[in-house]
């Protein structure tokens, strides 16, 4: 077993914001079994700030540990600051990760990410479908 | 808290007689083997006794037994050994797909310095085909090597099958015993092997030794050079602490063997049977009945193998995964993967070894604590919930 820091050992032993979102505004889907971690963000938005944030991961200690760091510093954050969360803050916020997870593991900036860019373009789509037919 | 030790297949705990015979050798008696006086006497003299000990237990003549470091040492030396002393015959080796990386890893590199490689395949249960065997023969074959069992997933080889076929064609046939030797019997003759790895961490002896051997009239080239210890065929000093620890666990194993195993095998019967009753979507890895008496092996869907045996060691329990993710080289188990089984499903992989010292009340543990962690972590998982859902869709 990899030697992780206690940050990340609190994280996994306690994870926060599990879960699904009914009716998210976005949702974020990276990585996929083969590789070992799998990790799905949902997101709710109101006044461009991430109002509700919860994911469900398929993984190691390490995966579980940076999806629940990336759900509480993205919450209540804007999009903009929330699209500034990287592997690299999430892996210090951790307090560190082994080196051999730092890529495998490390997928939950970019999951939320893609939620955030899933919601821009779906409000894009609906904004065009209002312009269309207005 | 309660501790439970279920991680046999890693390494064994030292037996208390075992470290009382060991004593005087890391004391008054630290003599060196090789020299001709009272302190090399008393030395050697335990130490040929420690090796009759070893070839008791295989039963083999002792002054086939070579001491080694460790097991994987053992099988470096006989693939590498055996294959570089015949490589003016041929320079084809046939290996299983699901042998340890110390035998695996070592025909590699063979195969980097010109050797031919091939592997061969195996069932859904982990055991291989002695027909396939048979089938990748060629005519320069110099060397066949298939382990005696799995540590991995506890699967028993066809070895006496295997052997017939590569005597009736002259292969040199090594096993790794390592699974095997101390724990189930293993008899070289019966096995009709002509040579075979053992180490003494498996069966409560020390870490940091083993023994290869080697049935007389087939050649080795030491991978180790230097003096004339082991007759010239393993160079350096010998461990002779670790050498008498070895002898000790190998005739405590051979009295002991058939109570053991009985009792091995109901722990083993009982989770086996257990845990697939109390969780679903369960599934057990290697062959149902032909298995290690201690090995206890699953795949649970759904999650992955690290965050399960973290969650376990939290609650005391020690195990093991072949999941990627708990391996250094971030890879699932190649013998999850040989047996067929998708990657998804290996991630999820647990392995319960058990040990003499554990007790019914120690899987009564386990089928207490690890349901909930199960479902933790399947409420968790993202591949459930779609699990979920779809099933919720067809109905």
């Amino acid at each position: 077993m990899p030697v992780y820091s206690e940050k990340v050992m609190e994280h996994f032993m306690n994870p926060r914001n599990v879960g699904e979102i009914e009716n998210p505004d976005g949702v974020g889907e990276v990585g996929n079994p083969i590789c070992g971690d799998m990790m799905t963000f949902y997101i709710k938005v109101k006044d461009n700030r991430l109002e509700d944030v919860k994911f469900k991961t398929f993984g190691c200690g390490a995966a579980i540990a940076v999806s629940s760091m990336v759900s509480e510093m993205a919450k209540g954050k804007t999009l903009e600051e929330a699209m500034k969360i990287t592997p690299r803050s999430v892996a210090d916020e951790l307090e560190g990760l082994p080196k051999q997870k730092y890529h495998c593991s490390n997928l939950g900036a970019q999951a939320l990410n893609k939620a955030i860019q899933d919601y821009l373009s779906k409000k894009k789509k609906r904004k065009e479908a209002r312009d269309n037919g207005g | 808290m309660r501790k439970v030790y279920l991680d046999h297949a890693a390494t064994t705990p030292l037996l208390p007689e075992v470290r009382e015979a060991m004593l005087p050798y890391l004391g008054e008696a630290f003599g060196n083997p090789s020299c001709l006086h009272s302190w090399g006497d008393a030395a050697r003299e335990a130490m040929e006794a420690a090796r009759a000990q070893v070839a008791q237990l295989i039963g083999a003549n002792a002054e086939e037994v070579i001491f080694t470091g460790s097991g994987t040492e053992s099988n470096n030396f006989a693939i590498k050994g055996l294959a570089l002393a015949q490589q003016d015959k041929g320079k084809h080796i046939v290996i299983s797909a699901i042998e340890h990386f110390s035998v695996l890893h070592s025909a590699r590199t063979l195969e980097k310095r010109g050797f031919e490689l091939s592997l061969v395949p195996v069932d859904k249960y982990g055991v291989v085909n002695p027909d396939d065997v048979r089938k990748s023969l060629k005519k320069d074959t110099v060397l066949v090597s298939i382990m005696h069992a799995n540590g991995e997933v506890g699967t028993i080889e066809p070895i006496l099958e295997i052997a017939r076929i590569t005597r009736e064609s002259n292969i040199v046939f090594h096993t790794d015993a390592i699974a095997t030797a101390g724990t189930v019997p293993v008899d070289v003759k019966e096995l009709g092997v002509d040579a075979l790895s053992l180490a003494g961490n498996q069966f409560y002896g020390p870490k940091g030794v083993g023994a290869l051997w080697v049935r007389k009239g087939v050649r080795v080239i030491p991978l180790l050079d230097g003096g004339i210890q082991e007759g010239g065929r393993r160079a350096g000093t010998e461990n002779i602490p670790a050498i008498v620890g070895l002898g000790k666990a190998t005739e405590l194993a051979k009295a002991n063997m058939t109570a053991r195993i009985k009792h091995l095998t109901q722990l083993r019967d009982r989770l086996l049977s257990e845990l697939p009753a109390k969780i679903d979507h369960v599934v057990i890895t290697g062959h149902p009945q032909n298995r290690l008496p201690g090995n206890a092996s699953f795949c649970v869907e759904f999650i992955e193998g690290e965050a399960m045996l973290m969650l376990l060691n939290s609650q005391g329990v020690a195990v093991t995964s072949g999941s990627a993710c708990t391996s250094r080289a971030l890879k699932a188990s190649h013998v999850l993967i040989a047996m067929g089984l998708p990657h998804a499903l290996a991630q999820g992989s647990l392995l319960f070894s058990f040990g003499i010292d554990n007790t019914s009340e120690d899987v009564n543990y386990v089928l207490e604590v690890l349901p909930p962690i199960v479902d933790r972590l399947r409420q968790m998982s993202p591949l459930y919930a779609k699990f979920i859902k779809a099933g919720k869709g067809g109905s």
